[in-house]
C-alpha cells in the first residue's frame, strides 16, 4: 500500500471510530426526524382542536357564507335573544358567539356585528369571519355603483403577466427563486461540508501537533502527503456521514411519519385556510405545469457534476487553509483569529447568493461572486440551474470561474502546505500573521 | 566508504536567523556518534535535515556514499525529542501503521513486532490505547517503532528522558545491541555522562557551527593538561610537599597524619612524567600516580566558554 493511501485509512478509521463522531452520525437524524415529527405532531394537535363558532344571525344577510370547515364549526342558534345565545355559548363550552343584528341595511348589519369570547380569539380566525364580511360590503358598495354580481365575478379575474424567454420559452414568475433555490441547497451543502469537516482537519492536525507525534510521522512521509491524506481520510469519513445520514434520516422519516399517521401536508395547513375561505381563485393548473416543466428542464446532469466540480476545488481549497491553522497553533483556543477571514467569504456567498441570485442570477453581484473563487463554488451552483449558455450562465463566466478556482486551489494549497510545514514544528507562540508570510520563504 | 553519513558545508538560514552555517560531519559506519551542543545550537536543526524533514539552503548531504534521496528514509530510524503517539489509537495498530510508513510489508512488521514485544515482555499491551499507557511504557513502544524496519543509520535524540534509570539502562544496553548488529547511531544530548559511556566520536556544535568534532579519545588526548593526581605514604609529608612546591605546581593537597599519606594534585610540564615517577617512588610508598582525563562534561563545557570568550 502506498504511503497516502495508508494515511487516508488511518484518518478515516480514527475518525470513524471516535466515539463522539459515531453518536453525532447515529443521534443526529434522529434528533433531526424527532424535531421534525415532532413540530407536524405538534401542529396536528394545536389543528385537531376544532373549534366551534355558536352563530347567532338575526339579519338577513349572510345566510350560507359561514362554512363548516376542517378547524371551525359553525352552530346556528334560532330565535333565542343574544343573552340567553351568550349563556348558552359559555355553556356548551364553545370558542365563541358571532352576533349579526337585525338591521336595515348591510352597512349597519356589519357595524354592529360583534364577536363574543371568553379568551380573546386567534387572528386567524378573526381574520377569517372579518374577510367574509368584506368580500359581501365590497360586492354590496359596487352593486351600489351599478355593478352586477356577475360582472364583479369576473373583475377578479387572475392575471399575472406571462414572461417569455427569447427563445419562445413560456415561463412563469418565481421560477429564478426555485432554481436558485435548489442550486442554493447544493451551495449550502458544500458549505457546511466545508465548516464541518474543515473543522474536523484542523482539530486532528492540532492533535498530531499536542501529541508530538508529529515529527514522528514527516521523518517516515512528506508532510504534503500527511495533510493530503489528512484531508482525503477527513472528508471520506464525513461523506460517510453524510451518506448515513441521508439514508437513515430518510428511513426515519418515512417509519415515523407512516407510524404516527402524519401527513407532510400537516405543516403547511395554514395555506389550506386560504384557499377554504378563497374558493374562487383559481387553481394555477397551467402554472403549475409550466413550474415542474421547469424544475425537470433544470439541467440536472450539468448541475451534478459542477456540484462535484465545484465541491472538491472548495473544499480543498477551504480544508487545505484549515489544515495550515491547525499547524500554525498549539491550541483550539488560538484558532479564532484565523477562522473568522475563512468562514466571512463562505457566509457573504451564502447570504448575497441568496439575495443577489434569487432577485437577479445575471446581476453584477451574482456575476462577480459566482466567478470570485472563494465564494464561486456556492454562487455560481446558485446560478446554475438555469443552464449555461442560451438564457443560463454564459460559459465564459463558467469557464473563468473554474479555471480561476483551479488557479487559486494550486496556489493555496501551495501556500498551505509551506505554512503546515513549518508550523508543525513549531511549538509554543501563537504565531501572527506576518509570522505566518515569514514561514512562505523557509 | 567508512562513513555512513557525510555532511558538507550544510547551512540552514530561518529568515534572518542562521540555524546551521558551513557544517561539515564525518559519521563513520557501525559507530556511536555524539551530536553535542547547548540548546539552540542548531543539533535538531541538522538532524531534521538528515531526516528530509526539512532542507539545506546550500551544501549536502551524502548517505552511504550517495546524495541523500527520499528512499533513504526507509534507511533511517529517528526518534525525535519532540515524540509522541496517537493517544486514542491501540498499541499495535499504532506500531503497524509507522512500520509501514517506514516501508516495511504487514507481515514483516507484524513478525518484527511479536520480537520486540516478547522482548520487552510487553505482549499484552498490544490492544492498549495509548493513553492507558504510562510516559515510560509509551517510551518503550517508541524505540521500538524507531528500530523496527531496521534502519542502517538510527538518530537517537535524548533517547533516555522519560526512562527511569532501570529502563534507560535496558534502552542503553539495546542501543550498543544495534550497534553490535552493524547499525550506525547518531546520539543527541545533553547527558554528558551517557556520551562518556556510549560515543565514540562526538561533534560539538555552538551557535549554528562546529566548533569541535574527532574521536572522543583524540580529543581527550588533546584536552588534557598534564595534571597528576598523586598519592604517597611518606613519613615526612610536609617537607615533601614543600620540596614539591618550589619545583612544580602543587594544585590542592591534603595530608592525612594517621596514614601518613599525602594526597595532590600536581601540574607537570610538558615533558616526560617519568623522571618525577622515580623522584617520588624514591621518598616513599607511591600507592597512586595517575593522569586526570578531562570529562566529555569537562571538555563541552570548556570548549563553549572559550568560544563563547571570543564573540
Amino acid at each position: 500500500m502506498s504511503k497516502l493511501s495508508l494515511i487516508i485509512k488511518r484518518e478515516y478509521l480514527a475518525k470513524v471510530r471516535n466515539k463522539s463522531f459515531v453518536v453525532m452520525t447515529f443521534l443526529s437524524p434522529i434528533l433531526m426526524v424527532g424535531m421534525v415529527v415532532l413540530i407536524a405532531y405538534l401542529t396536528k394537535v394545536n389543528d385537531s382542536e376544532k373549534r366551534v363558532i355558536a352563530l347567532l344571525n338575526e339579519s338577513d344577510y349572510f345566510s350560507n357564507e359561514f362554512l363548516t370547515t376542517e378547524g371551525t364549526a359553525f352552530v346556528h342558534y334560532n330565535n333565542i335573544t343574544l343573552e340567553e345565545a351568550k349563556d348558552s355559548t359559555m355553556h356548551m363550552g364553545y370558542s365563541g358567539l358571532l352576533y349579526i343584528p337585525n338591521e336595515t341595511d348591510l352597512e349597519k348589519v356589519t357595524a354592529h356585528t360583534f364577536f363574543y369570547s371568553k379568551d380573546s380569539p386567534s387572528t386567524t380566525l378573526v381574520d377569517r369571519l372579518e374577510l367574509v364580511f368584506q368580500e359581501r360590503l365590497r360586492q354590496r358598495r359596487l352593486q351600489n355603483l351599478g355593478v352586477t354580481a356577475k360582472e364583479y365575478a369576473d373583475m377578479d379575474a387572475a392575471f399575472e403577466i406571462n414572461i417569455a424567454a427569447f427563445n419562445g420559452k413560456e415561463n412563469v414568475k418565481g421560477v429564478n427563486e426555485i432554481k436558485a433555490f435548489i442550486g442554493g441547497a447544493f451551495g449550502y451543502l458544500i458549505m457546511m461540508f466545508i465548516i464541518i469537516y474543515g473543522g474536523f482537519v484542523m482539530r486532528s492536525v492540532i492533535e498530531e501537533k499536542t501529541s508530538r507525534i508529529i515529527e514522528v510521522i514527516i521523518s517516515s512521509v512528506k508532510p504534503f502527503q500527511l495533510m493530503l491524506g489528512k484531508i482525503i481520510g477527513t472528508s471520506l469519513a464525513g461523506i460517510t456521514q453524510f451518506v448515513i445520514w441521508v439514508i437513515s434520516g430518510g428511513l426515519l422519516m418515512l417509519i415515523a411519519f407512516s407510524v404516527l399517521d402524519i401527513e407532510l401536508s400537516a405543516l403547511s395547513n395554514g395555506a389550506d385556510l386560504v384557499a377554504s375561505i378563497n374558493p374562487e381563485v383559481p387553481t394555477p393548473d397551467h402554472s403549475m405545469q409550466i413550474y415542474a416543466q421547469e424544475i425537470l428542464d433544470i439541467p440536472w446532469l450539468l448541475l451534478i457534476v459542477f456540484f462535484l466540480i465545484y465541491f472538491m476545488l472548495g473544499y480543498l481549497i477551504y480544508s487545505s487553509i484549515y489544515a495550515a491553522i491547525g499547524a500554525a497553533v498549539d491550541n483550539e483556543t488560538d484558532t479564532q483569529q484565523f477562522i473568522f477571514p475563512i468562514i466571512m467569504p463562505l457566509m457573504l456567498a451564502i447570504y448575497v447568493g441568496f439575495f443577489s441570485v434569487f432577485s437577479n442570477p445575471h446581476g453584477p453581484i451574482a456575476v462577480g461572486f459566482s466567478i470570485f473563487p472563494l465564494t464561486s463554488p456556492i454562487v455560481m451552483l446558485m446560478r446554475l440551474p438555469g443552464g449555461v449558455g442560451d438564457g443560463g450562465v454564459p460559459l465564459w463566466q463558467l469557464i473563468t470561474s473554474i479555471v480561476l478556482l483551479i488557479v487559486t486551489f494550486i496556489g493555496i494549497v501551495w501556500i498551505a502546505a509551506k505554512i503546515y510545514r513549518v508550523g508543525i514544528l513549531m511549538y509554543g507562540k501563537k504565531p501572527t500573521y506576518k509570522e505566518l508570510y515569514k514561514w512562505l520563504k523557509y | 566508504m567508512n562513513n555512513i553519513l557525510v555532511t558538507k558545508e550544510v547551512t540552514k538560514h530561518f529568515g534572518k536567523h542562521i540555524a546551521l552555517n558551513k557544517v561539515s560531519l564525518e559519521i563513520p559506519k557501525n559507530s556511536i556518534y555524539g551530536l553535542l551542543g547547548p540548546n539552540g545550537a542548531g543539533k535538531t536543526t541538522l538532524i531534521r535535515i538528515i531526516n528530509q524533514i526539512t532542507y539545506p539552503d546550500s551544501g549536502s548531504v551524502f548517505f552511504d556514499g550517495k546524495e541523500l534521496m527520499p528512499e533513504h528514509i526507509a534507511q533511517i530510524g529517528y526518534l525525535p525529542e519532540e515524540r509522541g503517539l496517537y493517544k486514542s489509537m491501540k498499541v499495535g495498530e499504532q506500531a503497524l501503521y509507522l512500520a509501514q510508513l517506514k516501508g516495511l510489508s504487514k507481515a514483516e512488521a507484524k513478525k518484527r513486532l511479536k520480537y520486540w514485544f516478547d522482548r520487552f515482555e510487553i505482549g499484552d499491551w498490544w490492544n492498549k490505547k495509548i493513553q492507558e499507557l504510562s510516559k515510560g511504557m509509551a517510551q518503550k513502544i517508541q524505540f521500538i517503532v524507531t528500530v523496527l524496519h531496521e534502519p542502517k543509520l538510527l538518530i537517537f535524540d535524548e533517547p533516555f528522558s522519560g526512562f527511569d534509570p532501570i529502563n534507560a539502562n535496558i534502552i542503553k544496553e539495546e542501543i550498543l545491541n544495534l550497534k553490535e548488529k552493524g547499525a550506525s547511531i547518531i546520539f543527541s544530548t545533553h547527558r554528558m555522562e551517557s556520551v562518556e559511556e556510549l560515543c565514540e566520536h562526538i561533534a560539538l556544535i555552538h551557535e549554528s557551527e562546529k566548533i569541535l568534532d574527532g574521536k572522543l579519545s583524540d580529543i581527550k588526548k588533546a584536552y588534557k593538561n598534564n595534571i597528576f593526581n598523586v598519592g604517597i605514604n611518606t613519613v615526612s609529608e610536609e617537607a615533601l610537599l614543600g620540596e614539591l612546591s618550589q619545583k612544580f605546581q602543587i594544585i590542592s593537597s591534603e595530608i592525612n597524619k594517621n596514614d601518613q599519606q599525602l594526597n595532590f594534585k600536581i601540574q607537570l610540564p610538558e615533558t616526560d612524567s617519568g623522571e618525577i615517577l622515580t623522584y617520588l617512588a624514591s621518598k616513599g610508598n607511591l600507592n597512586n600516580f595517575v593522569e586526570t582525563i578531562p570529562s566529555a562534561n569537562e571538555i563541552f563545557i570548556r570548549t563553549i566558554q572559550s568560544n563563547g570568550v571570543d564573540e
